[in-house]
């Protein structure tokens, strides 16, 4: 009985995190827009969008091979594991232990080593652009990601996002300088995962500013709106991981009062994320290295911090 | 280990001091700079307000009112018409990148870490970690100096250090307020001192670029 | 069990010689290849069963009169075998079908058995002699078939500097054996055991087995004769040498400094620590900016060395301080790779090697298009370059997290060196693992993907069918040791146990098929789920498509913004894509810079840019020594031409200076 109640609550989670993601896209959009003075699209703009891009015809180019019509599906399966083994209104669901944060870790560099092959598959130079600067950028984000991990755990003793949250909501953890830089440092490896502006653009059509955009350019139809859905998938995923670790308000008192605080927290994320957006400009691509080499650097102090002194 | 949340408050504070040196180290363009710089001062004014607070030390909310008044808003609205009136080139040149410097920082950090925690390793917990913490400002504020070229970023790199022993000497817990304002008035002496001196160097050579102006030092052959 | 073990190395080593006589004639190949393959298969079972076993010892009367052959067939030994045995069984079977294209048999078919005979001996010496006999009869025969093509160009100077490299790790390691075998002066492992070298003596020793065993595994700045030699091999040799023999130098290293040395000291993990993360990170680095598929194969390999050394500093670092379950975590994580590491470069050696036979190019930028030419090997071969990335579910991400779990165990350590060293090695590690995530999109997108460069790979045939069971043999076991990894870490037990004195907890017990590295509180990490979840996602993806969606497709040109470029030359090449990490990375490690040399408005030369990379190990470490030898021969070169009377004064100098010496010591 409790394994089929634990089984229903984690595809209700899986079938939550799928149905929120495009409305929080949305959000930074109608965010971003007013901040514009601009009326801007309706909040629920992406989910039409999936749908006219699922009823269009596909076209694909002569010389794409199976891994391109494979790649999008492997990209969003991939993707929604990975944002379903994050706790977002409780936690200790029943498959929350079959992986831990350095495993979504992992499974989010999965899906972007097919983004890129797929890019460098039709041979185009566009593709080319997109795969390079995509790697460039993610051999430094994912070891800030890495070592902010290893930051959190030291501090919490486990690697499982459950025990994690469940630690940093009930223990007197109270205001360490570590959690501080790995909180920067989130926030930086955050952006630059989800080709957010400072890093990337998410509405450019301009090769020199492409990075994500450029590694899509050749997908249409459904191919698209499965990549458009994980990529939204992703940034949800982001949300709800510092949701969890940093602010895990809610996380232990009932589901209902911890769905009503997860959406409190989407919108916030969202509110905060069109603002920071808007107030700050794309960099130049070669300026993003120093970027997260910054947030390499500020996780690498944080874990140095825990290992050359207790209590900090 | 738990302390209390005052502990707690402190050490977020010397750990932001040092979080905003590194940013100061990323930094190259010269206004933002000095907006980092007074960022800087903010947060060692806030310190030292904390410590008055726990320390029960009035004197102390003195200290922290000079740090925010002359560092934290005069010195940069100073600097910042020194930059606009010599019109120095707004970008910082580095002798190294920006990624070897910070890697560098960090070393420095494990350095004085190395240092100091074994050294005062039966003093007050609180004062321990600040007195490593602040080390660290003082040591990265002296990196900013050695691998600048631009003199008006190495004397940010100057004022940080300073603003690195304030936080030393108010984490000890016995700074009296005599010392506090002779050390103000007389950097706020070299403050002037080097002000004039830069805008004597800009009169005669035309530049304040340091490796321009070593053409110019007496003992060449 | 050993004595199975002994007559299959007999029976490699009349092989090899039946192999000198057979070479030109057609079944040549099958005899020399199939019976490689009979016999690997032989030792892997053997060598399975004995992992769970006792260890067995014999003594045969040859070799040293006073000595004998003393061999040794313990856990340790056991798991080594089975990884020469599974890698050696891949590249005999491999090779029954790549040999066909051999030009000259002669020179690789009587060495193959004998070099595999050679790996196999050294893993169950049990004396200085035997293991150093076993250790240069590998490095000879693998030199004779480096040498196999030397009419090549550079593949006659990889040999060159693949003798010298390989008889300075063995001079390194009879050094070590010296001091090891103290006063009683013997030269077996068990009286090697029983003396307690004093601190000096120890750390000398470690340091020579570093040099020595760390030189032929490849960890910098030894590594340089590595992607020199390895290339320049039969692709199936060079698969061997990767996989397998430098895991052997690896199993030197364990042996010597685990079992022989006793107690570890914390300053030897901090240097194994500091050396593994160097070599991980330069490993990757020299990777990226090959354009060689083999040459880059072989720079990864340096790389997983230090993954491994890694692995190998931590077990140290938490044994000396008395930290044994942390430290059988992070012996356990170093086997592990060492298991995975030897199962896909060998994967990866085998495709370069279909790569090669199939258009006869080993350079990417010649290369392209090859998955619609090739699609089983590109499909074996993507599943190296996944597991190789470390992505889940396959096994490269499971050892990568247990080192991960392992250095995230005791941050209490009271050494400062170690204190500085974990943390700093824990971001070395992230950061390789990214950029060889970065490496393979490289490789596989150039080479595999895209359009066709050139002629030949327009017209790149499938590879046979010996080639194509050896690669997906092993791409199934890269995904089976992912899947079912508690299988691998109980087979490991006995051999952690028998090293650090405990072993990880049981695996097999735990529900759900996860592993449970320290407690289940803590972590854990089921790859079997892992991969059930994203079946099972991909597939309710697949018809809610189907359901859902619009089923219309239609081919067309490429989109390309409008603007389609039909000559593939304005793809990417390899150098393009590498172009963001050089720029980043290259200026402080390579001393890279890019001349652009642009021909004056009018002029019809065409542009170039070239990018200059300087080794900066090669010109610290290498280029000094050979210019000192050179100069240092030079000198003495005089002494060639003297007269008889000069020689007769050299005879009476020695001679006094003797008599003097003997005097004064008086």
């Amino acid at each position: 009985m409790a394994v089929i109640q634990g089984l229903l609550v984690q595809g209700v989670q899986m079938t939550l995190v799928l149905l929120l993601a495009p409305l929080l896209t949305g959000l930074v959009r109608k965010v971003k827009a007013r901040l514009q003075r601009r009326q801007g699209p309706s909040v629920i703009q992406p989910y039409r969008d999936l749908k006219r891009l699922l009823g269009k015809e596909v076209v694909l180019a002569e010389n794409a091979s199976w891994l391109f019509r494979v790649a999008p599906y492997v990209i969003f399966a991939v993707t929604w594991v990975a944002a379903a083994l994050v706790p977002t209104f409780a936690t200790g669901l029943l498959f929350s232990w079959s992986g831990d944060l350095i495993a979504i870790t992992a499974l989010l560099g999965s899906a972007r080593f097919a983004q890129a092959l797929a890019a460098m598959d039709i041979g185009t130079s566009f593709g080319g652009i997109g795969a390079s600067r995509e790697v460039m950028i993610a051999s430094l984000a994912e070891p800030a990601m890495l070592m902010i991990v290893l930051s959190v755990a030291l501090i919490a003793g486990s690697t499982q996002l459950s025990t994690i949250a469940d630690y940093m909501a009930f223990s007197a953890v109270g205001l360490r300088v570590s959690l501080a830089l790995g909180l920067v440092a989130f926030i930086v490896v955050a952006l630059a995962e989800n080709a957010r502006i400072p890093v990337d653009n998410p509405a450019t059509h301009l090769e020199l500013t492409m990075v994500h955009e450029a590694m899509v350019l050749e997908y249409s139809g459904r191919h698209l709106a499965m990549i458009e859905l994980a990529a939204s998938l992703k940034l949800l995923l982001y949300v709800s991981v510092i949701a969890c670790i940093f602010v895990p308000v809610g996380l232990a008192q009932g589901y209902a009062a911890g769905f009503a605080l997860y959406l409190v927290k989407l919108a916030v994320a969202g509110v905060l994320l069109g603002v920071f957006e808007m107030s700050i400009a794309k960099m130049r691509v070669f300026r993003v290295p120093n970027f997260l080499g910054a947030a390499l650097m500020l996780s690498l102090l944080g874990v140095l911090l825990l290992f050359v002194s207790e209590g900090m | 280990m738990q302390h209390g949340y005052a502990f707690d408050i402190a050490h977020m504070l010397a750990g932001g001091l040092v979080l905003v040196s590194f940013t100061m180290l990323y930094q190259d363009r010269l206004y933002a700079l000095i907006n980092v710089l007074a960022l800087h001062a903010f947060i060692l004014a806030a310190s030292v307000a904390w410590q008055a607070h726990i320390q029960h030390a009035p004197h102390l909310y003195i200290t922290a009112a000079i740090a925010l008044g002359f560092k934290g808003i005069v010195i940069p609205m100073a600097l910042r018409r020194m930059v606009f009136r010599l019109g120095i080139h707004r970008e910082i040149e580095t002798v190294v990148s920006i990624g070897l410097t910070m890697l560098a920082g960090i070393a420095l950090v494990a350095l004085s870490m190395m240092v100091m925690l074994p050294v005062t390793a039966h003093a007050d917990p609180v004062a321990r970690e600040d007195i490593a913490l602040a080390l660290s400002v003082v040591l990265i504020g002296l990196l900013m100096m050695v691998t600048r070229r631009n003199a008006v970023s190495q004397v940010a790199g100057f004022l940080s250090l300073e603003n690195g022993v304030n936080l030393a000497a108010t984490g000890a817990q016995g700074m009296p307020l005599v010392v506090e304002i002779s050390v103000a008035f007389s950097i706020l002496i070299a403050f002037i001192v080097i002000g004039i001196f830069l805008f004597r160097i800009r009169e005669r050579f035309d530049t304040v670029d340091l490796q321009a102006l070593d053409q110019a030092r007496g003992e060449r052959q | 069990m050993i004595a199975l073990t002994l007559a299959c190395i007999v029976l490699l080593l009349g092989l090899a010689v039946a192999g000198a006589f057979v070479a030109s004639a057609a079944s040549g190949r099958t005899i020399v290849y199939g019976g490689s393959l009979g016999i690997s298969a032989v030792s892997l079972l053997i060598a399975l069963v004995s992992l769970a076993g006792t260890p067995s010892t014999v003594t045969l009367p040859i070799g040293l009169p006073w000595t004998g052959a003393h061999f040794r067939l313990d856990p340790l030994s056991a798991f080594f075998l089975t990884v020469v045995g599974l890698g050696s069984g891949g590249a005999s079977l491999y090779g029954l079908g790549y040999g066909r294209h051999e030009h000259e048999p002669q020179r690789v078919l009587p060495f193959y058995p004998a070099f595999l005979a050679g790996l196999n001996l050294v893993v169950i010496a049990d004396d200085a002699f035997g293991f150093l006999f076993a250790w240069e009869l590998m490095s000879l025969a693998s030199w004779a078939l480096v040498m196999s093509h030397h009419r090549e160009p550079g593949n006659a100077n990889a040999g060159y500097v693949y003798i010298i490299m390989a008889s300075f790790s063995g001079l390194a390691l009879l050094l070590c054996f010296g001091l090891l075998a103290g006063p009683t002066g013997s030269y077996t492992f068990t009286a090697m055991r029983a003396v307690h070298p004093s601190p000096g003596i120890a750390a000398l020793a470690l340091v020579l087995a570093l040099i020595g065993a760390g030189s032929k595994a490849g960890v910098v700045p030894l590594h340089a004769w590595l992607p020199l030699a390895h290339p320049a091999a039969p692709s199936h040799v060079s698969a061997l040498m990767s996989g397998v023999m430098t895991k052997v130098a690896v199993y030197g290293f364990i042996r010597i400094a685990f079992d022989l040395l006793g107690a570890p000291t914390w300053w030897s993990g901090t240097l194994v620590l500091a050396i593994g993360g160097i070599t991980a990170v330069l490993g990757v680095l020299y990777a990226l900016m090959e354009h060689d598929l083999k040459r880059l194969l072989a720079y990864h390999t340096v790389e997983n060395i230090g993954i491994i050394f890694i692995g190998l500093g931590l077990a140290l670092a938490f044994g000396a301080n008395q930290l044994p379950a942390a430290a059988a975590l992070g012996l356990t994580a170093a086997l592990f790779h060492v298991f995975n590491h030897s199962v896909f470069k060998s994967l990866l050696f085998f495709g370069a090697g279909a790569v090669l036979t199939a258009t006869g190019e080993r350079d990417m930028d010649h290369l392209g298009g090859l998955i619609h030419r090739m699609p089983k090997t590109a499909f074996a071969f993507l599943v190296g370059c996944m597991a190789i990335s470390a992505l889940p579910p396959l096994n490269g991400f499971v050892s990568e997290w247990l080192t991960f779990q392992a250095i995230l165990l005791h941050p209490d350590l009271p050494q400062w060196g170690l204190k500085l060293a974990i943390p700093a090695d824990g971001a070395l590690l992230a950061l390789s693992a990214a950029l060889a995530a970065a490496c393979f999109v490289k490789a596989y997108g150039i080479t595999f993907l895209g359009r066709p460069r050139t002629r030949v790979a327009a017209d790149a045939r499938e590879a046979d069918r010996f080639s194509l069971t050896a690669m997906f043999g092993f791409a199934a076991l890269c995904l089976l040791a992912g899947v079912f990894p508690g299988v691998v870490i109980d087979l490991l037990a006995p051999v952690t146990q028998a090293l650090t004195g405990t072993r990880m907890p049981t695996q097999l017990g735990v529900e759900w098929l996860s592993i449970v590295p320290i407690e289940s509180a803590r972590s854990s990490y089921n790859g079997l789920l892992v991969f059930v979840f994203i079946t099972v996602s991909a597939s309710l993806t697949v018809l809610a498509i189907h359901r859902f969606a619009s089923h219309a497709l239609r081919r067309a040109p490429a989109w390309d913004c409008g603007f389609p470029d039909p000559r593939p030359e304005t793809q990417y090449t390899g150098a393009s894509f590498a172009q963001p990490i050089r720029r980043v990375y290259g200026a402080v490690v390579f001393r890279s810079h890019e001349t652009v040399i642009m021909p004056p408005p009018g002029s019809t030369a065409p542009a170039r840019i070239e990018k200059h990379i300087s080794d900066p190990v090669w010109d610290t470490f290498y280029a000094p020594v050979a210019a000192a030898v050179w100069h240092l021969s030079l000198v003495l070169n005089a002494m060639q031409f003297l007269t008889i009377r000069r020689y007769l004064g050299f005879v009476f100098a020695a001679l006094v200076i003797l008599l003097l010496a003997l005097a004064l010591w008086q």
